[in-house]
C-alpha cells in the first residue's frame, strides 16, 4: 500500500512538470491556411456528427491531395472534439484561434451563440451553415457570421409552404393544426417565433412538443400526446439521437409518414433507416445533393478514402449528412479562394476570410467546374444578406433511400426578412453597445 | 524535517489562534498566492487563463460551497448545480435591470438569491438525512432547471432561451461581454475566490463551523449540547448556495459569456460533488485539489498529444481522456478514501519526520 502511495505521488508530480509545457503555445507554419473543424464523434449527437465531420474532413484533404490545397497552399486541418456540449466547444475555441484560424463551424447552435460575440473581437468569421442565430443573416449588424444558405426561419417558411402546396393552397391552412416537435435547446426553440407568426397569419393551430436533451431517446410521452392532439401535419427540428427515436414513434402510432416534414438536419439515412419498413414516405427539406453521383465525390474516394486518409465507411459517402458536411467545405474553400483572389495574398487572415465569404459567389457554372454541377441550388452572399435565403427541397425517404421529392421551394422572404431585421435590431440593443459595422464591402 | 515547528514559539493567544498558526504554511501560502496574483498573470497564454484557470477557479469556489454543505454540515446535496443557476440568472436578471451598476458587485448580490432559494430547499433536511434528503435536493434540481428553461422572464424573452451576457463596465475597464480580456477577467474571479476562500477558512474553525461539524458528526448530541438543528441546517444551506450562486454567476459572466439551462443540468451538480468527494470531504484545500484534478486533467490530457507532436484523431483523445480519468478516479478512491486533502496530509506528516521516520 506504501508504494501505492508513493506512485500516486509520483504521477501527481509528473502530471505537474508536463503541465507546463502546455502553457507554450506552438509555432504555426507560414505557408499554410489553417482550418480549425469543431467536430463531435462522441456523445449522444455522435451518430449525426461522425457524419458531418467526415464529410468537411474528406473535401477538404481531397482539396490537398488531389490539387496541393487552394491556390497553391495547403489547408492545415485540425479536428477538435466539441461533444456538442458549448463549454467544450468554447474551449476549442480558445485553444485554437492563436494558431491562425480562419474560419469556425461549430455545427451546434448553443456554441455558435458563444462564438458570436467573439467572432468580431478575434477577427475570425464564424459559418453556421443552415444553423445558428437566423438573426445573424443580417449583415449589416453581423458583419462576422454566415449562415449562407438559409437560416431556420427559411426553413420553417418553405415546411409551411409545402403543407400549404399540399393542401392545395395557403388558405386551405386556417383550422388545420400543425404539430411542432422539436429538441428544447437554443436551436429547437429557434424557428418558433416565426412559426407562431405564420400560424397568426394562415390561421392553423401550432402545437408544441418539447423534447428535452436527456428524453432524446424515450419520446413516448411526446408522441403520446401527439396521437390524442391528431394533428394533420407534423414538423421536426430534431438532431442525434432524436431524430431515429421521433421517426420510431411515429412509427409506432402510426401517424401517417407522407404528413411527417423533418428539417434538413433531421434528414439523415441512419435517421430514416430506423424507422423500418414503415418509414416509408417520411420527408425532410434539404439543400445539398442527394447520393454519390458526383465526380467530385468520385475524387474523394479515390484520393482521400481509398488511400486510407479517413475513418469514412466508403458506403456512407452520399448520405445526405455526408453531403451537407461536404458542402459545408465546399463552402470554406471557395471563401478562401474568392479572398486569395481579392487580396492577392496565398495565406490568408480570418479578416481576409471574411471578405472572401462575403463575396461568395457559387453559381452554376462554379459548381460545374467542382464537379458538383447540380449537388447545391447556386448561392451568393451580399453584405447585407449573410444567408440569402435560398430555395430547398423536399427529400422523401422510399424505404432504402433518400429521394427528391420536389422542385426548388423559395422561402417566403417578404415575411422572412422584415423579421430577421427586428430580431437583429433587438439583438444589437439587448447586447449593447453592440458594434457598428466598419467592415469595408467587398462587393 | 521539513514540516517540523519545534522552535517556533507562541508567546501571544493571538498568535496560537492564527489561522495558519506554522511558519511553513504560511511561506507555502504566500508562494501559491504569489504565483496567482504575479506569475499567472505575466507568463500565461489566453487559453491558458480562459480554458484552465478560470474554470478552475469557478469550480473551486462551487466545490467550496458544495464542502460548507456536504463536507462540514453533513448534508448531502444533489442541487449544487442549480444553486450556481439561480445565481447566474440572478445576476444576468439584475444587471439587465440595473445596466449602469457594478457587474462584480451584482455578482455578489447575486448569490443572496440563490441563497434564499437554498435555505428554502433546505427546509426538509430537518426531518431526513443521508439518501434521502439527496432525493429531496435532486427535485431541487430539476425544479429550478425547469423554471430556467420555462419562465422566459429569467431570460429575457431571448428566442433562444439563453443568457448572453452583455458589455459591462467597471472601474473603466471592460469586465463582461466579448471585449474583456481574459487577464481582468482572472483577476476578478481570482479575487472573489480568494476572499470568500478566506473568509470561510475562518467561518469554519469558529463558532459556526464547530457548530456544523457537531451537526455533522451526531445531530441528536449536537442538539443535546444546545445547537439548534433548524437554524444551524439551514444557515448551512444558505451559505453553501451564498457561495454556490456567485460561482455560477461567474462561470456565466467572466468564463462562458453566454448559458443555456442546460449548462447548469444534473451533470454539474455530480461534477461539483465528484470534486469534493476526491478532493477531501471538510477540507478547504481540498475542494482546490479535487477542481484542478476534474477540470484541468482532461483538458491537459486533450490537448498535450497535439501540443507534442503526436497526431491522434480527435475522438480517440477523448475517448482515452475519459477512460484515463475514470481509472484515476477509481485508483485515487481505492488508495485514499478521503481525498486528496487525506493525502496531502499524509505528506507532509511524512515531510515531518524525514529523514528519520519511525
Amino acid at each position: 500500500m506504501k508504494s501505492i502511495k508513493q506512485i500516486a505521488l509520483g504521477t501527481a508530480v509528473a502530471l505537474g512538470v508536463g503541465f507546463s509545457g502546455l502553457a507554450t503555445t506552438v509555432a504555426q507554419a507560414e505557408d499554410a491556411n489553417y482550418v480549425p473543424l469543431l467536430t463531435y464523434r462522441t456523445g449522444p449527437f455522435a451518430a449525426s456528427g461522425i457524419h458531418i465531420a467526415n464529410g468537411m474532413h474528406d473535401y477538404l484533404k481531397m482539396l490537398n491531395e488531389r490539387d496541393g490545397g487552394i491556390g497553391g497552399v495547403k489547408l492545415e486541418l485540425e479536428e477538435c472534439e466539441t461533444g456538442y456540449n458549448a463549454q467544450k466547444g468554447v474551449e476549442c475555441y480558445e485553444a485554437t484561434k492563436g494558431k491562425g484560424a480562419l474560419v469556425y463551424n461549430p455545427y451546434s447552435t448553443g456554441i455558435t451563440l458563444q462564438l458570436i460575440p467573439k467572432a468580431g473581437v478575434d477577427k475570425i468569421p464564424v459559418l453556421s451553415m443552415g444553423y445558428g442565430l437566423s438573426a445573424a443573416a443580417d449583415g449589416s449588424v453581423f458583419p462576422w457570421v454566415f449562415n449562407v444558405p438559409d437560416t431556420y426561419w427559411d426553413g420553417a417558411s418553405v415546411v409551411i409552404k409545402y403543407i400549404g402546396e399540399q393542401e392545395g393552397g395557403l388558405d386551405n391552412l386556417k383550422g388545420k393544426k400543425i404539430g411542432y416537435i422539436f429538441l428544447d435547446a437554443g436551436y429547437g426553440r429557434e424557428p418558433i417565433p416565426l412559426l407562431e407568426q405564420l400560424a397568426e397569419k394562415y390561421g392553423f393551430e401550432l402545437l408544441q412538443y418539447p423534447v428535452g436533451v436527456k428524453e432524446m431517446q424515450n419520446q413516448s410521452s411526446q408522441w403520446l400526446n401527439v396521437r390524442r392532439d391528431r394533428p394533420d401535419y407534423m414538423v421536426m427540428w430534431g438532431w442525434g439521437a432524436m431524430n431515429p427515436t421521433a421517426i420510431k414513434e411515429a412509427v409506432k402510432i402510426r401517424f401517417p409518414m407522407d404528413k411527417f416534414i423533418g428539417v434538413w438536419w433531421s434528414a439523415g439515412d441512419d435517421d430514416a433507416a430506423a424507422g423500418g419498413e414503415g418509414a416509408k414516405g417520411y420527408k425532410a427539406m434539404n439543400f445539398s445533393g442527394v447520393g454519390s453521383d458526383f465526380p467530385a465525390l468520385d475524387d474523394i474516394k479515390k484520393h482521400v478514402v481509398d488511400a486510407g486518409l479517413s475513418s469514412t465507411d466508403a458506403s456512407s459517402i452520399g448520405g445526405t449528412l455526408y453531403n451537407r458536411g461536404v458542402l459545408n467545405s465546399v463552402i470554406i474553400a471557395e471563401g478562401i479562394r474568392t479572398a486569395q483572389e481579392l487580396t492577392g495574398k496565398k495565406v490568408i487572415t480570418g479578416e481576409d476570410m471574411r471578405m472572401g465569404l462575403e463575396a461568395l459567389n457559387l453559381d452554376e457554372a462554379r459548381l460545374k467546374e467542382l464537379g458538383l454541377a447540380g449537388f447545391a441550388h447556386p448561392m451568393k452572399v451580399t453584405c447585407e444578406d449573410h444567408a440569402g435565403s435560398h430555395p430547398v427541397f423536399i427529400q422523401e425517404w422510399d424505404g432504402k433511400q433518400w429521394r427528391q421529392a420536389s422542385g426548388w421551394i423559395e422561402p417566403m422572404t417578404d415575411i422572412v426578412r422584415p423579421l430577421l431585421e427586428a430580431a437583429a435590431a433587438e439583438y444589437a440593443e439587448k447586447n449593447a453597445p453592440w458594434p457598428v459595422r466598419t467592415e469595408p464591402c467587398p462587393n | 524535517m521539513f514540516y517540523r515547528e519545534a522552535g517556533q514559539f507562541k508567546t501571544s493567544y493571538k498568535a496560537d489562534q492564527a489561522l495558519m498558526p506554522i511558519l511553513q504554511d504560511r511561506v507555502g501560502l504566500l508562494v501559491i498566492l504569489a504565483v496567482a496574483f504575479v506569475v499567472i498573470p505575466v507568463f500565461a497564454n489566453d487559453f491558458f487563463l480562459t480554458s484552465i484557470m478560470i474554470p478552475f477557479l469557478v469550480f473551486s469556489l462551487a466545490a467550496i460551497g458544495l464542502n460548507v454543505l456536504t463536507g462540514f454540515c453533513g448534508q448531502l446535496s444533489l442541487g449544487t448545480g442549480a444553486f450556481m443557476g439561480v445565481g447566474a440568472y440572478a445576476a444576468y436578471k439584475l444587471t439587465s435591470i440595473f445596466p449602469d451598476a457594478n457587474v462584480i458587485l451584482m455578482v455578489l448580490l447575486s448569490g443572496v438569491f440563490s441563497a434564499a432559494i437554498g435555505a428554502v430547499f433546505g427546509l426538509p433536511s430537518l426531518r431526513i438525512k443521508g439518501l434521502y434528503l439527496a432525493v429531496t435536493t435532486l427535485a431541487a434540481q430539476f425544479f429550478l432547471e425547469w423554471c430556467f428553461i420555462r419562465i422566459p422572464w429569467l431570460y429575457n424573452y431571448n428566442a433562444s432561451g439563453a443568457i448572453e451576457i452583455p458589455h459591462r463596465e467597471a472601474f473603466g475597464v471592460v469586465v463582461s461581454g466579448a471585449e474583456a480580456t481574459p487577464i481582468v477577467r482572472y483577476f476578478i474571479v481570482l479575487g472573489i475566490t480568494a476572499l470568500i476562500a478566506y473568509l470561510m477558512a475562518n467561518v469554519l474553525r469558529g463558532r459556526i463551523g464547530r457548530s456544523w461539524m457537531m451537526i455533522r458528526d451526531m445531530d441528536i448530541a449536537a442538539e443535546l449540547m444546545g445547537i439548534r438543528p433548524l437554524q444551524t441546517k439551514l444557515m448551512a444551506f444558505a451559505v453553501s448556495s451564498y457561495i454556490c450562486g456567485v460561482a455560477g454567476a461567474m462561470m456565466v459572466f467572466f468564463w462562458l459569456n453566454a448559458a443555456e439551462p442546460s449548462s447548469y443540468s444534473i451533470s454539474l451538480s455530480f461534477q461539483i460533488l465528484f470534486m469534493v468527494i476526491l478532493g477531501g470531504l471538510g477540507s478547504l484545500s481540498g475542494a482546490f485539489m479535487g477542481a484542478a484534478f476534474i477540470w484541468i486533467l482532461p483538458v491537459f490530457l486533450k490537448f498535450i498529444p497535439g501540443t507534442i507532436g503526436i497526431n491522434v484523431a480527435a475522438e480517440t483523445v477523448e475517448h482515452i481522456t475519459f477512460m484515463v480519468v475514470g481509472a484515476l478516479i477509481i485508483f485515487f478512491l481505492i488508495v485514499e478514501p478521503h481525498g486528496f486533502a487525506r493525502l496531502w496530509q499524509i505528506a507532509k506528516q511524512k515531510l515531518r519526520v524525514w529523514p528519520f521516520p519511525y
